[in-house]
């Protein structure tokens, strides 16, 4: 620490001095004499930093992009289009890029002062300046088209069939819902909200006069999942957005999709996983590889933590894996969960199925009444 | 308004009236009418300028102490606990404190620097001068436009002494977050503070802007038509205009979050559950309206940063490459495109926000048409390059480091305004990378190109050409080395505003990448500091003009006398004949604007006194003299 900072310290004196010198050195040789060395050597930089330049961006480009998501492409079938559209806008802008950034710099160097050269009154050209309006134009307007076409499938209607997942956010974490056995998710309200009793989302499931609320039995089933979300491969999604307090944003960099959470107002974003997390494992060859949802939009101090994690998995796995939850009304009545009931009924061994059939039945009739 | 009649009615004791040409040197002044509250256009610039460039210092240095968090994550630095106490503990700066400093940084580079110190600067100085003009048309509202801004950067300032400390909620202030003091412990005093400090630099800028607008249509000299003006002159007027316009929506926008902070309203509030403090009684508030209030003027302020210097560069180029700008008339359409579709772009910002996909499609096209007159001025200033004879001095050479950085940030451009690219870059390091070079960056090269450029004009003397060459050079390559990898980290769905990533599989391949950028950041921030010894010690000891006219221009100011007194013009006001850039007409190396059509060849108007080339002996000495 104290040698950098002596070195720090030591490196500005050494640069003030050159430059007191050179005032000096100009004042003995002339103005002008000192003023066109200088410019010859701010003239070499041009072409040196445009060289080097080059070569930078070449070498950056070597070291990083095995670093990024590209090589292994979107994990959504729909995201494969952000790419193509990212690599059409690459090739060209890239082309523009290196054309005008070498012409400037090569002007620069070329053009450095002379003195017996007389520069081009060159005012104005109406033809460079009509080609240089409309190429420009043509070419953005084809982009447009392209994204277009896109967006309008990225934020149009889910595919039929498509599963149904909602998305919480809130300070600092995420929940996914799932709509159980019925396929209908139940009512809820913020106020319902009370995490000591393990309702996290305030869904309605008793009757609340003060709220002038009746009871949703669309949500005895629901399913709760907290910082995992499990999808299924080749089977399209639909998330449900939802923030509890302030903006969150649902951002899923390896799928190429992003949507805010707004509280208050729910988004919704569709896209079709396309490999599962096992495959990916192998394609990058990274046995920790793992999809992660980050909450993209500053929601405070513990921004940076807000990670949920993605499992895309089989049907057959998916199956199994919600064979195994309970919906989320047992943790908070664990009297009413039939297979708490079991050992206290064991002499009556069809009350338990009994009970389930029911309130399977109780569903069915709320999801008829909500359709 | 009378020329004549603006000095007399802003600084009625300081005119002798019928006696011009003494009038400035009639100025019993204090030294607090002359360099504090001073109504001289002039005085007020170079207030703007200093004050900015003080934030400038500050919010760098904030940028390198949270840079040393993302680049150092694992290190501990004991120094900073002994600097900033608990913000800091076991020596790494706390996650409060790192968005307090993210925040802040944003919104006084933005506000404070790239708006007060860059248009509030050069608006000042340049607009008087080049359209010859004794001074502002409100001198007094120009000095109160400085004096709001002042105010604004103390209450910014205290804010740092709050015990919740500043605000932490991001530069864009998004309630819900920054309207619930229980969401973040940055978002109560230190927000209201924040909101104060802005309000006041509402107010600040929109008494600046009037002033600027109403000066440029009605105060220019004999034969100054506005497409005579320089471009320099054109960016800041332009960016006045947009100013003007977008910055009440703003003030709106604020005001209604104000009222959702302490009055029970519920505009931006609905359906909030706090953890720990439970359901708020607010409903029916949309918190995306903030959004659409914020970009009405949070887009047009882009171009409120980048339009001046656009006009810089442009006048600075034309004049170092001894040419004359290419398309000049191209030049004034373009920004004035640039200015109407600044306002219809500002939706960009929120693709992802679950917008209706129709208007989000409107805003793709407009945004992406944006693109074209920025292609255009682009070509131009290559054009203007192409067959010069460049001297290279050290604003000539911010002038192409801009072209160059403005190129690769306007270009990137493309992928953010395009919806369907956004989707997956929205909120990340590429964002980052686009906008600090597009407009941070850019804004900051046509700063110091400027400040280079117009520093003889200022003070009287030179800075040191030497220590303006490496700062140039060590902050262009600094500033790619800086945000040229941020893209790559931004295409692989890094995102913005994270106080660590070492917990996500996805972006902790980044460690050593964001230690490069680090280091980068805190030489290119050293670099900074040969620009503020040249700086302030050139205003004292800086090599003193000999001549008028040292860069040998055409514009107007460089008319005026060596040391210009409040009036600017000793005698008569001069007339103007041509537009500004007459380089290498005709074998003349440069035509004033004073000079007639016709004349160019008049012994009168090519004589070194004239054309403002002639040395002075003893300049200081002379100017004493001439008026004892």
């Amino acid at each position: 620490m104290f040698f950098t900072v002596a070195a720090f310290f030591l490196i500005v004196i050494v640069i003030f001095q050159i430059a007191k010198a050179t005032e000096y050195v100009s004042v003995l040789k002339g103005e002008e004499q000192s003023f066109k060395q200088s410019n010859k050597v701010n003239g070499v930089l041009m072409i040196v930093f445009l060289i080097l330049g080059l070569i930078g961006v070449y070498w950056c480009n070597k070291l990083l992009y095995p670093r990024m998501t590209f090589r292994e492409g979107s994990a959504s079938i729909e995201g494969e289009q952000v790419d193509k559209l990212f690599w059409i806008t690459l090739i060209l802008t890239g082309i523009v890029f290196f054309a005008t950034q070498i012409l400037l710099f090569w002007f620069a160097f070329r053009y450095q002062y002379k003195e017996n050269r007389k520069a081009f009154y060159f005012p104005h050209n109406n033809t460079m300046e009509i080609i240089w309006t409309s190429v420009p134009t043509i070419v953005l307007l084809i982009m447009i088209v392209y994204g277009l076409r896109s967006w309008f499938l990225f934020t149009g209607d889910a595919p039929k069939g498509a599963m149904q997942i909602e998305v919480t956010g809130h300070q600092f974490g995420w929940e996914f819902r799932y709509p159980g056995e019925d396929g209908v998710f139940g009512k809820k309200y913020f106020k319902d909200i009370d995490p000591a009793n393990s309702n996290t989302l305030g869904l309605i499931w008793q009757d609340n006069a003060a709220l002038k609320q009746k009871a949703d039995p669309a949500t005895f089933d629901d399913i709760i999942i907290s910082g995992t979300m499990y999808l299924v491969k080749n089977k399209p999604v639909e998330l449900l957005i939802n923030s509890q307090d302030v903006i969150h944003d649902v951002g899923l960099p390896q799928f190429r999709m992003k949507m805010d959470a707004v509280p208050g107002t729910p988004t919704r974003l569709w896209f079709t996983p396309k490999y599962t997390t096992e495959e990916m494992r192998k394609i990058t060859g990274n046995p920790h590889y793992t999809y992660e949802l980050a909450c993209d939009q500053l929601c405070g101090n513990g921004h940076y933590s807000m990670r949920a994690v993605i499992e895309v998995v089989t049907q057959q796995e998916y199956d199994v894996i919600m064979a195994k939850q309970k919906p989320a009304y047992f943790r908070a009545f664990p009297d009413k969960d039939p297979s708490n009931q079991q050992p206290a009924a064991a002499t009556d061994s069809t009350a338990a199925p009994g009970a389930a059939t029911a309130l399977r039945a109780a569903h069915d009739t709320a999801a008829l009444a909500l359709r | 308004m009378n020329n004549e009649a603006v000095l007399q009615a802003g600084a009625a004791t300081l005119h002798v009236a019928g006696d011009h040409g003494e009038a400035h040197h009639h100025h019993k002044q204090s030294f607090i009418t002359k360099y504090i509250f001073s109504q001289d256009h002039k005085t007020i610039g170079k207030q703007f300028l200093i004050t900015g460039i003080i934030w400038a210092l500050i919010g760098g240095f904030m940028s390198v102490l949270f840079r040393l968090q993302l680049g150092f994550p694992d290190t501990s630095f004991p120094w900073l606990s002994t600097v900033i106490g608990h913000w800091a503990k076991d020596g790494h700066i706390t996650a409060e404190a790192y968005y307090s400093l993210t925040t802040i940084h944003g919104t006084v580079m933005i506000f404070f620097v790239l708006t007060g110190g860059l248009s509030g600067t050069f608006a000042n100085f340049l607009i008087p001068l080049q359209i010859g003009a004794r001074d502002m048309a409100s001198p007094l509202m120009n000095m109160l436009s400085y004096w709001f801004f002042f105010t604004a950067s103390v209450i910014m300032l205290s804010s740092f002494f709050v015990e919740t400390g500043p605000f932490a909620g991001g530069w864009t202030a998004y309630p819900p977050l920054s309207a619930l003091g229980d969401a973040s412990p940055g978002s109560k005093t230190g927000m209201d503070l924040w909101l104060a400090s802005l309000i006041l630099f509402v107010v600040s800028q929109l008494l600046a802007g009037l002033n600027y607008i109403s000066t440029v249509l009605n105060m220019r000299t004999k034969g100054m038509s506005m497409m005579r003006m320089p471009l320099s002159t054109w960016g800041v007027f332009l960016q006045a205009v947009l100013g003007v316009l977008s910055f009440p929506v703003l003030f709106a926008g604020f005001i209604l979050l104000i009222f959702d902070r302490h009055f029970g309203t519920s505009f931006y509030l609905s359906d909030i559950y706090i953890q720990g403090v439970g359901a708020l009684p607010h409903e029916g508030g949309n918190a995306i309206l903030y959004q659409h209030l914020f970009w009405f003027l949070g887009h047009p302020e882009v171009y409120i940063v980048i339009l001046p210097a656009m006009g810089i560069v442009s006048e600075v180029m034309s004049t170092n490459g001894r040419k004359p700008i290419f398309g000049y008339s191209a030049m004034v359409m373009s920004m004035f495109a640039i200015v109407v579709l600044a306002f219809l772009v500002w939706a960009h910002h929120m693709f992802v926000t679950g917008m209706n996909p129709f208007l989000g499609s409107i805003f793709v096209l407009l945004t992406l048409l944006i693109a074209v007159p920025s292609a255009i001025k682009v070509f131009n200033w290559l054009t203007t390059l192409w067959k010069g004879n460049l001297r290279f001095t050290p604003g000539m050479l911010f002038a192409i480091g801009f072209v160059s950085v403005f190129i690769s940030g306007g270009l990137t451009g493309i992928y953010t305004g395009n919806s369907a690219i956004d989707i997956h870059i929205h909120d990340t390091y590429f964002i980052i990378a686009h906008f600090h070079l597009v407009m941070g960056v850019a804004a900051f090269f046509g700063m110091f190109c400027g400040v280079y450029h117009w520093f003889p004009k200022m003070y009287g003397r030179h800075m040191n050409n030497t220590l303006g060459y490496i700062h140039f050079w060590v902050t262009l390559v600094g500033a790619y080395l800086i945000f040229w990898p941020m893209h790559y980290e931004g295409l692989a769905g890094m995102p913005r505003r994270y106080y660590d990533y070492s917990s996500w599989e996805s972006f902790k391949q980044f460690v050593e990448l964001n230690r490069f950028i680090s280091i980068c950041v805190i030489i290119t921030f050293a670099a900074q500091f040969l620009f503020l010894f040249n700086f302030f010690h050139s205003i004292f000891k800086g090599r003193k003009l000999t001549v008028k006219n040292p860069w040998k221009s055409n514009a107007l100011e460089w008319t005026t006398p060596i040391n210009v007194g409040h009036g600017n013009w000793p005698g008569e006001i001069p007339e103007v004949h041509r537009w500004p850039y007459d380089y290498s007409k005709d074998g003349h190396d440069f035509i004033p604007q004073t000079v007639p059509v016709g004349e160019e060849d008049n012994p009168l108007y090519t004589s070194a006194e004239f054309t403002g080339i002639k040395v002075e002996e003893e300049p200081a000495k002379a100017h004493t003299k001439a008026h004892a």
